[in-house]
């Protein structure tokens, strides 16, 4: 645990006060967080506080929201990737996102995994990495007879190790997840937490999750948000057990959210 | 008491809604009454195989012959013509409104379109034989003043409309995560559009493809008046032609003795016009509702 504690963590993406707008109004207001490298950093709150959003605006997603502005930086790699002149599209290869609902592509497994790096021109031994993905994703096993099916036959549990997989498949450095387990059932969802906890050797993980004992258990780091603030940031450990803010310790507690 | 005569009351409300229901269908069973029996007197003066597969379509002069098949390559030419125009840049225009369209662009495109769909098919005619045929034989001089070119170029123009709308419905009901993960992936546009949303859409385009061409098939004024009146076998878009609704218009206008073959073969056009769009409309709301219960 003490290493955990190290200062010198090396942040690979900063947010630098950060405050995003749909129209008039203010959904974050200028929120200060480090996510370290190859750790789990969870973002927790309750409805509306925002949590999404800022998951959203770490690859360029909240462009697709026409009336959705920020301010302040988000920096990756030492740019602002918020600077209109950056190209999302190759952000994204890098920054890959694991959404809500399993959304897999209506195509075979085996093309759901190859059509990232086919698209992007980096496909080589397409075998290989779907076999690799999908161990990587531990769901190998269970499809390896069928890759040329629909994944849309797929379990709802399946479908969203397919995305992973997918995203996988990128080898990007950092895999956002917004609340990848809520449409899923309890059995799916250890699944998909114990992967996490493998993940994170190779990848960075940011995971808003609406789900207190969720983040407990797969975070390294915790960061609650309330009312498009940031209340309070820590390992989680020390933040579930040992919560600075009155706020924090309310909504951990049960007392709303 | 009351409540036996608000039941009454209730009860009487549902019987004349019930008529009026059964008013608009009796017409159509109507319609397929009187096709069904004229034709069956058709085809007791000429045999289903030479209506069907015969090459000849000569109902006024003698000898008088009544194969169908230039009327249907006539239909064949306008409907395919107009399919090869209408349907890529129909699902082009959606994917257009749908994908790169900003909501101002869109809020100007989509009445237009719409504005396109509702002009007289008259006027659509007016505009093949006085625009698009001179426009034609200025590079194609050797064509006929009358043709299926022209023809199936405005009834390409006038499904259009119908094709890009039905499309740009299927496009926007597709569940929005589905794009997202493609420009999760790092996907240009066009990838998405191309790959992922016209995929996951393909039933629906389908069916509204064959809505269009049932409305192709049916199309009546516009290709009276460009494609002409002369049947003839021929799958040469620069000729004049005639297409089977054109027929019954002949037929209808002209003076056509009562009774006798001549006579009937417009319900027996009628009838397998019919029954060739009500197949192809079938199908379409097939394609439809499988992919309204099949997830996307």
């Amino acid at each position: 645990m003490t290493e955990l504690k190290d200062k010198d963590q090396q942040a690979i993406i900063q947010l630098k006060d950060l405050s995003i707008f749909y129209g008039d109004n203010q959904a974050v207001n200028k929120i200060n967080l480090d996510f370290y490298k190859n750790k789990v950093t969870a973002i927790i709150g309750p409805s509306g506080c925002g949590k999404s959003t800022v998951l959203r605006s770490i690859n360029r997603m909240n462009d697709f929201i026409d009336i959705l502005h920020t301010k302040g930086e988000v920096v990756y790699e030492n740019q602002n990737i918020l600077d209109k002149n950056l190209d999302p599209t190759r952000l994204r290869r890098d920054i890959g996102m694991v959404f809500q609902r399993p959304n897999p592509f209506p195509k075979s497994i085996y093309n759901n995994i190859i059509w990232g790096p086919k698209i992007n021109g980096f496909l080589k031994n397409p075998d290989e990495l779907v076999e690799k993905s999908l161990r990587r994703a531990a769901l190998w096993d269970e499809v390896k007879d069928r890759l040329h099916d629909s994944a849309l036959g797929l379990s709802g549990g399946q479908q969203q190790r397919l995305c992973i997989a997918r995203t996988v498949a990128m080898n990007p450095s950092v895999i956002l997840m917004d609340e990848p387990c809520s449409a899923l059932d309890p059995k799916a969802t250890i699944r998909i937490e114990n992967l996490i906890d493998e993940l994170k050797d190779d990848y960075t993980i940011l995971i808003v999750t609406h789900n207190m004992q969720q983040a407990a258990r797969v975070s390294d780091y915790t960061a609650f948000l309330y009312e498009g603030e940031l209340v309070e940031f820590g390992e989680t450990d020390g933040l579930f057990t040992n919560p600075v803010e009155k706020q924090t310790e309310d909504y951990i507690t049960g007392r709303f959210g | 008491m009351t409540t036996d005569r608000l039941k009454i009351y209730d009860y009487s409300i549902a019987l004349v809604l019930l008529a009026i229901t059964l008013i608009s269908v009796s017409v159509t069973i109507v319609i397929m009454g009187i096709l069904g029996i004229e034709s069956y007197n058709f085809f007791q003066l000429v045999p289903v195989t030479d209506f069907l597969f015969g090459t000849q379509w000569e109902p006024f002069l003698e000898p008088k012959s009544f194969g169908v098949l230039p009327l249907i390559t006539g239909t064949l030419i306008i409907v395919i013509g107009s399919s090869i125009i209408a349907i890529p840049s129909g699902i082009v225009i959606a994917a257009y409104l749908n994908e790169y369209a900003s909501k101002k662009t869109r809020k100007i495109i989509k009445p237009l379109l719409e504005i396109l769909a509702g002009i007289p098919t008259v006027v659509y005619g007016y505009f093949a034989l006085t625009f698009i045929t001179p426009l034609i034989r200025n590079f194609l001089p050797d064509t006929q003043v009358f043709n299926g070119l022209s023809g199936a170029i405005v009834v390409g123009i006038m499904i259009l409309p119908m094709i890009s709308s039905l499309c740009d419905d299927a496009f926007s009901s597709l569940p929005s995560s589905l794009k997202q993960g493609g420009y999760a992936l790092g996907a240009m546009p066009f990838e998405v559009v191309s790959q992922v949303i016209i995929p996951a859409a393909k039933n629906r385009i389908g069916a509204s493809v064959i809505l269009a061409m049932s409305r192709a098939i049916g199309e009546t004024m516009a290709v009276t008046l460009a494609a002409g009146a002369t049947a003839k076998l021929t799958l040469n878009p620069l000729e004049s032609i005639q297409t089977m609704t054109a027929f019954i218009v002949q037929v209808s206008l002209g003076d056509t003795q009562q009774g006798g073959a001549a006579y009937l073969t417009c319900f027996s056009v009628a009838g397998l016009l019919f029954l060739i769009t009500f197949l192809l409309n079938i199908v379409g709301h097939k394609l439809m509702t499988q992919s309204k219960h099949g997830g996307f």
